[in-house]
């Protein structure tokens, strides 16, 4: 079978968890669907704006391991929120305007994007290990910078916003729902015409220059893409470090194609397959005794393990 | 090695004068008159007003303060100081890798399972049953991580940390898997905290037991160099290999869960104080032993302070100043890695 027939697949997989989390056991419909309905589909922009920017940050760092989590980006994500009602206070117009927070957010995000990559990725011959350390305990850093900031904010004031601003899969910020949606439709739209360049970008970066592709302007927008990717998916549920690498090494090695139409189209349908159908798990399974997140990071970690510790030339 | 030295202190005469300062401080005595200041200023710094010059009349409640409280928190404070840079330094020697210490190794996360363990089997577990459960526990992890270690062929100073960091997430999931089924995450988030606000009489003794610890690292000190200079180089000199570094990770593993049962991790510090003294001072294990420990526990008190001043009357755990300072400090060093040679 093809590359496209598994795509369908992994849709129609997608589409039977998004159906088993809202129909099971559906007993007071008009009660329980609506609040299903938003929990799913929160779940599962989450999860594509994940599987998306992961792909693409593999296909420009050239390597399987790397991903936009694992180097820091979503605690970066957090340390804006904290920072922000840290400065301006919960009762500000920044804090209380959701879409106003969330612009400002995402601002701030590709500002740091832009930074990140002058910093780690335009030095020549850096070594991917080093990058991943450096990252990780960016991410590190980050995390201890917010909740330094987050014990020395009032803790009454924190208390009051605690929920609203760091979400978790049973806790799922729907207020910016919409937003969320609107934005990663566009952005869906506007990266569509770089995909081309993807599978191009993929052979490295001389050989993409060598073949005419644009290749500093398409990097710098991706860039700005995966910033507003990782704030959507970091704002709607909250950090999920390993989720991205798993999903996208499942895509590339199910799917073995370099035609990043499909990868990225088959990593979003793996990705709303495993959040939705974890978080069916864990609700009904486990009956909330766990979260999603312990069992992707304990999956994740050794995966990432198993990854690191597999010799192969092609990181 | 030799090489790295001359680099270093080329760097530091050619450098800037606050490099040459800080070389010049870098003497034991400075250190000491360091460390006691410091203490000090430890004493009387808190809530309730003691002021040094009260010190001769004292009244009983102030009396009572010091002996319950101050004493038993700086103590407690150098203690694991030393202990958690000692550790560092011994497990940089026996891998011969400048980027690995209890954090970046799976001690810890290992230590903190064992303690969640012992809490679910013994439901009143003795604080000595506890330990021993963490103590075992983070000597199986250490020496997985060794084991791995052994079965990598590729040996990058960067790519070791890396694995152990992961393994310490991996241990760190499974932990709060059980934590969560058990209602004890927030008792996990207490060890993931050091803090020493609880340290009170009563509470921080068996902090005494890395004292001895400390003394035989000092002993062994010569012989774990050799053995990080790998198993078939140490054999040749008629070194007990095995031997050697079961010690050393046997020390590492009990001074970590003692310091993780009663403080509370405190990350980076294995990390970044032995590594501060070998850009100045070079690689002699013996020598450094001293330094590495006045060093470490200087800055823990510091952090300690910062932590206690900055939103007087609260205070900011020293899980948290540490991991700010450490984490910054260690970014620091990686990038800069190529100048100090490490």
């Amino acid at each position: 079978m093809g590359y496209k027939g598994k795509t369908v697949i992994l849709g129609i997989l997608a589409l039977a968890a998004v159906a088993l989390f809202l129909f099971y056991q559906l007993n007071h419909w008009e009660y329980a669907l609506p609040r299903r309905g938003i929990k799913v589909l929160a779940i599962a922009v989450t999860g594509a704006a994940i599987a998306f920017s992961t792909v693409i940050f593999q296909t420009i760092t050239n390597n399987r391991i790397l991903t936009p989590s694992i180097i820091g980006f979503d605690s970066l994500y957090v340390l804006v929120q904290t920072f922000i009602i840290y400065s301006f206070g919960s009762m500000s117009m920044a804090v209380i305007n959701k879409n106003l927070n969330f612009a400002i957010s995402v601002g701030i995000m590709i500002i740091f994007a832009a930074l990140f990559y002058k910093l780690l990725f335009k030095r020549e011959g850096q070594n991917i290990y080093f990058l991943l350390l450096v990252g990780i305990i960016f991410g590190t850093f980050f995390s201890s910078i917010s909740t330094f900031m987050q014990v020395l904010i009032d803790p009454n004031e924190f208390m009051t916003i605690q929920n609203r601003m760091f979400a978790s899969f049973n806790n799922v910020n729907s207020d910016i729902l919409t937003v969320s949606i609107i934005l990663f439709l566009l952005i869906a739209l506007y990266s569509y015409r770089y995909l081309k360049y993807l599978d191009v970008i993929s052979l490295g970066r001389d050989q993409a220059i060598n073949l005419g592709v644009p290749y500093d302007a398409v990097v710098k927008r991706l860039m700005v893409v995966i910033a507003i990717l990782v704030s959507i998916s970091t704002a709607l549920v909250g950090p999920i470090t390993f989720l991205g690498l798993l999903v996208a090494n499942v895509a590339y090695e199910f799917l073995k194609t370099y035609q990043h139409k499909y990868l990225i189209t088959g990593a979003i349908f793996i990705s709303i397959t495993a959040l939705v159908g974890g978080q069916w798990i864990v609700e009904r399974v486990f009956t909330f005794n766990t979260t999603l997140s312990v069992i992707v990071n304990f999956a994740g970690g050794v995966y990432f393990l198993y990854l690191l510790l597999r010799e192969r030339k092609e990181w | 090695m030799n090489i790295n030295i001359i680099n270093v202190s080329n760097e530091i005469e050619k450098g800037v004068g606050f490099k040459l300062d800080l070389k010049f401080f870098m003497k034991l005595i400075y250190l000491y008159i360091l460390l006691i200041i410091l203490s000090i200023t430890s004493l009387f710094v808190g809530v309730s007003n003691i002021s040094p010059l009260d010190i001769f009349n004292l009244t009983d409640e102030q009396k009572q303060i010091l002996l319950i409280s101050r004493f038993p928190r700086l103590i407690s404070i150098i203690i694991a100081g030393v202990s958690m840079s000692i550790c560092g330094l011994i497990m940089q020697q026996l891998t011969r890798n400048k980027f690995v210490s209890p954090t970046t190794a799976g001690t810890m996360d290992s230590a903190r399972l064992g303690i969640l363990v012992s809490l679910l089997l013994f439901s009143s577990a003795t604080p000595l049953q506890k330990m021993i459960v963490a103590f075992v526990f983070a000597l199986t992890g250490t020496l997985i991580f060794m084991k791995i270690l052994d079965k990598i062929k590729f040996k990058d100073t960067i790519f070791i940390p890396l694995v152990g960091l992961m393994f310490g997430n991996i241990v760190g999931s499974i932990t709060t898997f059980f934590a969560y089924r058990h209602d004890l995450i927030q008792n996990i988030g207490a060890w993931l905290q050091g803090n020493f606000a609880l340290m009170m009489s009563g509470r921080y003794e068996m902090l005494y037991i890395s004292m001895p610890l400390v003394v035989i690292a000092y002993i062994f000190a010569n012989k774990f160099t050799i053995a990080g200079m790998g198993e078939e180089f140490s054999v040749n000199l008629g070194l007990n290999y095995k031997q050697v570094v079961n010690i050393g990770l046997i020390i590492v593993a009990l001074m970590t869960s003692v310091v993780v049962l009663t403080v509370g991790i405190i990350p980076f510090l294995g990390l970044i104080i032995p590594n501060i003294v070998t850009i100045f001072k070079g690689d002699n294990l013996r020598r450094n032993l001293p330094y590495t420990a006045l060093l470490g526990a200087i800055f823990v008190l510091i952090c300690d302070i910062v932590g206690r001043v900055i939103i007087f009357p609260y205070e900011i755990p020293i899980g948290l100043t540490v991991g700010v300072i450490g984490s910054g400090i260690f970014l620091y060093m990686l990038l800069r890695r190529n100048h100090h040679g490490l």
